[in-house]
């Protein structure tokens, strides 16, 4: 049975509809990429299974249970953890606030302030500085520390990558390829094809709020990966 | 009247506006809200007092810490009950309701008291001052004001600084959405911060029954003066906030020393003043 079950999941800004229908699993320790060009509704999609866009219970099945309808603080409790698109630190929090905030979904684990400095040194020296003042790289690893500290059951990485230098981005990739030794489910949105492709097992493609196409990843080609993109047929 | 005895006694005024105003900036720091039936709840806060006092004869400072429970209770109540059912992506509902509630004590107070004005007396306190200098005498209880506004701006720092509900405040505050995803309820904090905000209110709403006499329609200009600490004072602190209603306390002190019409406007004056040479106010902590 999947971790995690997305079925025909509909989503809503004001009169405007970003996702038509949208099925998508996520296994027990498997990492599962969603790619897609701007606008295609991967943000959308992490966003509601959050429980930050309101869904039908049964559309979104977690360990079992129909979660699509409950709050977002809910949704956190029960071990979803979402990386948000653009990082999104508390302003006028320090980095291990930052970093504690991840503590209130109250889910005991293996995560803890020590740990998490471990897999980010640079994050340790930086503790007691605002969030705002870390370079985009080390704001990038705090989102993900903050989200580890929820210990969660499935994490959901939007864009990581967004805006660091392709050194940086490879550090943070790096970083949570350790994360996951341990088998922790992942969902990644990642722009950068070939990394969403080395990095997962499987990969959807999105288009104008429709899964377009779906496969594991190594086995996914290039050409379909265009078609499915521009919506080519 | 000498110029330091003015500031003194302006500052000392101040010590009550800060009580006034932290309540309105610990709102405003959490939900990005203006009460605007703050200055109400402070008038309430002074009846309800002078009708525990009169009922019971106990002294107005056992019976301010004990409004101060049960307004912390109300604010609590308020909160989940009514107040967050109106917020949302639009600033205005929260707006019209605490719109509504301030019109609601308003007329509440003036058909149970009257628009008679009232005042809680503390009996020879209320007179007793301590002789600093040879020209210069305050009065103990305008300095016990000034010593709990103090405490309440220090506990209130403590607050939101090192504890983790203070952590969360500020965390929701800067983005609600991602609070939520990390396991915060919004409703919840919101209701923490309006009973301590209450809290406070009611603490400043017994001294203001002490040091002044109060009636049913005060309330506004209350709420204007704590908008006015707020502001000058700037965001993000409560040392701000602090300072903010002491500058205020003087500047209607020298205003008022100038000319007794006066006073209320100079404090407008330096109001407007901040806000168009600081906006941010004079002590903000964070550029937001
Ligand atoms: N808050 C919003 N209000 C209205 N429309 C929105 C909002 N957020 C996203 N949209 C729209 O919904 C659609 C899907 O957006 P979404 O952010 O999910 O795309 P995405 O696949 O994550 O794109 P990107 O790669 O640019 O992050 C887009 O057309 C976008 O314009
Ligand atoms: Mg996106």
């Amino acid at each position: 049975m999947s971790l995690l079950a997305v079925h025909e999941l509909v989503a809503h800004y004001g009169d405007f509809q970003a996702l038509f229908g949208v099925d998508v699993t996520v296994a027990q320790g498997e990492c599962v990429a969603l790619i897609g060009s701007n606008g295609a509704g991967k943000s959308t999609l992490l966003r509601s299974i959050a429980g930050l866009i309101p869904a039908r219970a049964e559309n979104v099945v977690f360990d079992g249970t129909p979660i699509g309808a409950e709050t977002a603080p809910a949704i956190a409790r029960r071990g979803i953890a979402l990386v948000p698109e653009g990082r999104r630190l508390f302003a006028s929090l320090s980095v291990e606030e930052n970093l504690r905030m991840g503590t209130f979904s109250r889910r005991p684990g293996p995560w803890t302030l020590a740990r998490v400095y471990d897999l980010f040194p640079v994050l340790r020296d930086k503790r007691a500085t605002p969030a705002l003042a870390l370079s985009g790289g080390q704001q990038q690893m705090a989102a993900i520390g903050r989200a580890l500290m929820a210990n969660p059951r499935l994490l959901m990485c939007d864009e990581i990558s967004l805006g660091l230098a392709p050194a940086v981005a490879k550090d943070v990739y790096a970083a949570l390829r350790r994360v996951r030794a341990d088998g922790l489910a992942t969902i990644i949105v990642e722009q950068d094809i070939e990394l969403a492709r080395t990095m997962s097992d499987r990969a959807y493609c999105f288009t104008h709020g429709r899964v377009t196409l779906t496969g594991r990843s190594a086995e996914l080609t290039r050409p379909q990966i265009s078609a499915a993109y521009f919506g080519v047929k | 009247m000498n110029a330091m005895d003015t500031v003194v006694q302006g500052a000392l005024l101040g010590g009550l506006y800060a009580l006034f105003a932290m309540g309105l900036a610990v709102i405003y720091g959490v939900m990005r809200q203006v009460n605007i039936a703050h200055g109400d709840f402070i008038v309430l806060g002074a009846y309800s007092a002078f009708v525990v006092v009169a009922a019971t004869g106990l002294s107005p400072f056992v019976v301010a810490p004990l409004t101060a429970l049960v307004f912390a209770a109300f604010g609590y109540a308020l909160q989940r009950t009514i107040i967050n059912r109106t917020l949302g992506n639009a600033i205005l509902p929260p707006l019209v309701v605490t719109y509504g509630l301030s019109i609601i004590i308003q007329n509440v107070l003036l058909q149970v008291f009257s628009a008679d004005a009232r005042s809680i007396q503390i009996g020879a306190l209320g007179t007793a001052s301590v002789a600093l200098g040879a020209h210069l005498a305050v009065g103990w209880f305008p300095l016990i004001v000034f010593g709990t506004a103090l405490a309440v701006a220090a506990l209130l720092e403590f607050v939101f600084n090192r504890t983790s509900l203070g952590m969360a405040f500020r965390a929701v505050a800067d983005d609600p959405e991602i609070a939520q995803v990390m396991g915060l309820r919004d409703g919840q904090l919101f209701a923490y911060a309006t009973a301590i905000s209450l809290a406070v209110v009611a603490l400043a709403g017994v001294f203001m029954g002490i040091k002044f006499t109060f009636a049913p329609a005060d309330g506004p200009n209350f709420l204007i003066y704590s908008f006015e600490a707020v502001v000058i004072g700037g965001l993000g602190s409560f040392w701000g906030t602090f300072a903010g209603a002491i500058i205020l306390g003087v500047a209607q002190a020298i205003g008022f020393a100038l000319n007794p019409g006066w006073g209320i406007l100079a404090g407008h004056l330096v109001f407007l003043a901040v806000l168009v040479y600081r906006p941010t106010g004079l002590f903000a902590r964070s550029a937001q």
